[in-house]
């Protein structure tokens, strides 16, 4: 059972020749511009390393370049195929070459497909990534003078102006944590005696934020200092106000950000992928219909085209056969496999 | 004795036209730079008018787009004209125009220099504009309830945290203006009260800044508030503490920044003026050898280009004679008005 028959005249395979050729030149194109965006994004993800606990979201922009790269090479080897295609002397060499060509083309060209579902699977990773990177550069806020973490106050500060957020959920995070040195406090003071009397692990507490939460469109000058306490400040009510400070938590400010990049990006990969996906079927069609006038003395006969030449199933079992041989899982017979999944 | 004589033959023209053709599509891409350049500067400077008073003058940004622009008409009409000049029936057709165009592409150039001159002249009215504008935008910080300047705050915190930079010349501007509105203050309390009657205007001045001059490099957490007084904080010593707030002024680094982009642009609008001049003699040439064929009928006849048809000095005297001869025509045809032609010559 043939798939995707079309019967080509002269005229016609011409045609596709030529425009096969612009187009898999566009997809060379697409190609680098995938590689491109991977290599952006990988860029934007290291940037904000330091609030990120782990580097398994990675696997996004590293898989978009290694698909670029490929769709790369199989656009360029796409175009060299359609220039000989013609030829009815040039073509013949390219015959060996076609099946690991396809095998690969088909491969990388899923790959495309699944980096672009992969982002939405990875928002739990990152997610989480965060949560505990940012709970670690909240609790390191102080320690400017410890050595691999004197700059946690700084990374913490700029992401707060820069995101638009405060703390890890919101800005109550800043409570829970000493987030003033010990270095800059006045221990005969009574003040500090008594907050550090009043729990258990003797930190130093306050409801104060860094100057990093505060909103420039509040219209007052910024309250970051014993935010709950409504008599401390004149005309000043902290259940009300809103504009004080950042009320977005920073997790949720750079999840929004990460999965708005990727959502762009996948929707111009996804669009490269069409786009490989028709260079590819359109390389198919030309060579299966150029194979039929193949070794005929009037080259400018109708030929028939197809994609497959068997059915989807019967293809795939084709192209993935050797390469289970390769690696010892082959079925022989289907006796064998009876014992073999009465066994397993 | 002509200027720069160069003898051609048909290959050598053909060489020149193509070359002057190429050099035209680089100088309508530089025609477009210029324009997206001055663009660029315009919205520059409409991002930060409230802090220049809304008083700044568009006058360079402007030129700059219209000259853009103009730029690439002419370019576009000289690689028309070039690309005609291959093909001899096509040429009959500017042969008039050529010479007046080459006049304007003279004109265009000494314009061109003088943008240029006036992108690095700039900054000195820009660094007066800022001046005012700023000391106004922190006075107008506390009118967050005033229509008009309610944003004057926003404005002014997010400026001073991206250029990194505090106050007018530097933060102690802050503790002369009160920056923290009425509206906050409570007026029954004993510290307020003495703080305004401390001072003649009945202001509330304080040695603090806005949390916008704090300097997220600083190891310790922002001292904005009693900054010159050393016992108010723990271990604080306000003459050596350098990292705590900004020390640079609003106007050193708003100044530096727009200089620097302008000068950028002055360098850019001079290697423009130079292509342009190096087209415009190319298209001269091209004009020269085509119409001294030495046999009109024959295209691949010898010719000479020149620059100019007689030396500088000759062309200089010509041209004074020609503006001469029409200042006297103008006398015979009003004979009356003698005294007005003796002031004019």
């Amino acid at each position: 059972m043939v798939v995707g028959k079309m019967k080509l005249t002269f005229q016609k395979r011409v045609k596709l020749a030529q425009g096969l050729w612009m187009l898999s030149w566009f997809a060379t194109l697409g190609g680098a511009v995938t590689f491109a965006l991977g290599c952006f994004l990988k860029t934007e993800l290291r940037r904000r390393g330091e609030v990120m606990d782990n580097t398994d979201i990675h696997c996004v922009p590293n898989t978009l370049m290694i698909v670029g790269l490929a769709s790369m090479g199989i656009n360029y080897f796409a175009s060299r195929i359609c220039q000989d295609a013609l030829d009815p002397g040039r073509f013949p060499r390219w015959k060996t070459f076609l099946k690991p060509f396809y095998g690969c083309s088909v491969f990388f060209t899923t790959l495309m497909l699944i980096s672009v579902i992969l982002s939405y699977i990875m928002k739990g990773s990152l997610e989480t990534s965060l949560k505990i990177g940012l709970k670690n550069g909240i609790r390191f806020y102080k320690d400017t003078d410890t050595p691999g973490r004197c700059f946690q106050k700084q990374t913490i500060d700029r992401l707060q102006m820069e995101f638009q957020c405060c703390g890890n959920s919101n800005y109550r995070d800043w409570f829970e944590v000493q987030w003033i040195s010990n270095r800059y406090l006045d221990f005969s003071s009574k003040e500090v005696k008594d907050r550090i009397k009043s729990n258990v692990d003797g930190r130093y507490l306050i409801d104060s934020v860094p100057f990093s939460c505060c909103n420039p469109s509040s219209p007052r000058p910024c309250i970051q200092y014993r935010i709950t306490n409504n008599t401390a400040h004149y005309n000043y009510e902290h259940q009300t106000d809103e504009l004080n400070l950042f009320i977005h938590g920073c997790r949720e400010a750079l999840v929004n950000y990460y999965m708005g990049l990727m959502n762009a990006i996948g929707a111009v990969v996804l669009s490269v992928f069409l786009l490989q996906c028709s260079v590819l079927a359109s390389v198919r069609l030309l060579q299966t219909s150029m194979e039929a006038v193949a070794g005929q003395e009037n080259v400018e006969v109708d030929s028939e085209g197809y994609l497959l030449e068997k059915g989807v199933k019967e293809t795939f079992m084709e192209y993935v056969d050797p390469v289970l041989k390769l690696l010892w899982l082959n079925e022989v017979t289907p006796a064998e496999a009876k014992a073999e999944a009465g066994t397993s | 004795m002509a200027l720069m004589k160069v003898k051609f033959d048909l290959k050598k023209r053909v060489k020149l036209a193509q070359m002057l053709w190429l050099m035209y599509w680089f100088s309508i891409m530089a025609g477009v730079l210029v324009f997206s350049m001055g663009l660029f500067f315009k919205i520059e400077l409409r991002k930060r008018s409230e802090l220049m008073d809304n008083n700044e003058s568009h006058f360079v940004p402007n030129i700059l787009i219209g000259v853009g622009l103009l730029a690439c008409f002419l370019n576009a009409s000289g690689g028309k004209i070039c690309y005609d000049s291959l093909d001899s029936t096509k040429f009959v057709k500017w042969k008039t125009v050529l010479k007046p165009f080459l006049i304007c592409c003279l004109f265009f150039n000494f314009l061109l220099i003088v943008t240029a001159v006036m992108c690095f002249a700039m900054r000195i009215p820009l660094e007066f504009t800022l001046a005012e504008g700023l000391k106004n935008g922190m006075k107008y910080y506390k009118d967050t309830d005033t229509p008009g300047r309610c944003y004057m705050k926003r404005t002014l915190d997010l400026m001073q945290m991206e250029f990194r930079c505090c106050g007018n010349n530097n933060y102690k501007d802050w503790f002369e203006i009160q920056w923290v509105s009425n509206r906050y203050l409570d007026f029954s309390s004993k510290e307020v009260k003495d703080r305004i009657s401390s001072n003649v205007d009945g202001k509330y001045l304080m040695d603090g800044v806005p949390f916008s001059c704090c300097n997220p490099s600083s190891p310790r957490p922002c001292i904005q508030q009693q900054i010159t007084n050393n016992s108010a904080h723990y271990s604080y010593d306000h003459y050596t503490e350098d990292l705590n707030i900004w020390k640079r002024g609003c106007r050193d680094a708003l100044v530096s920044y727009y200089g620097g982009m302008m000068n950028t642009i002055g360098i850019l609008v001079l290697m423009v003026t130079l292509l342009q001049i190096a087209v415009m003699i190319g298209l001269q040439y091209v004009n020269t050898s085509l119409s001294t064929l030495v046999n009109p009928e024959d295209p691949e006849s010898e010719s000479e280009g020149w620059i100019l048809e007689k030396t500088v000095k000759e062309t200089f005297t010509d041209i004074m004679a020609k503006m001469k001869a029409m200042g006297k025509g103008s006398q015979v045809d009003e004979g009356a008005n003698e005294e007005a032609v003796a002031t004019v010559s």
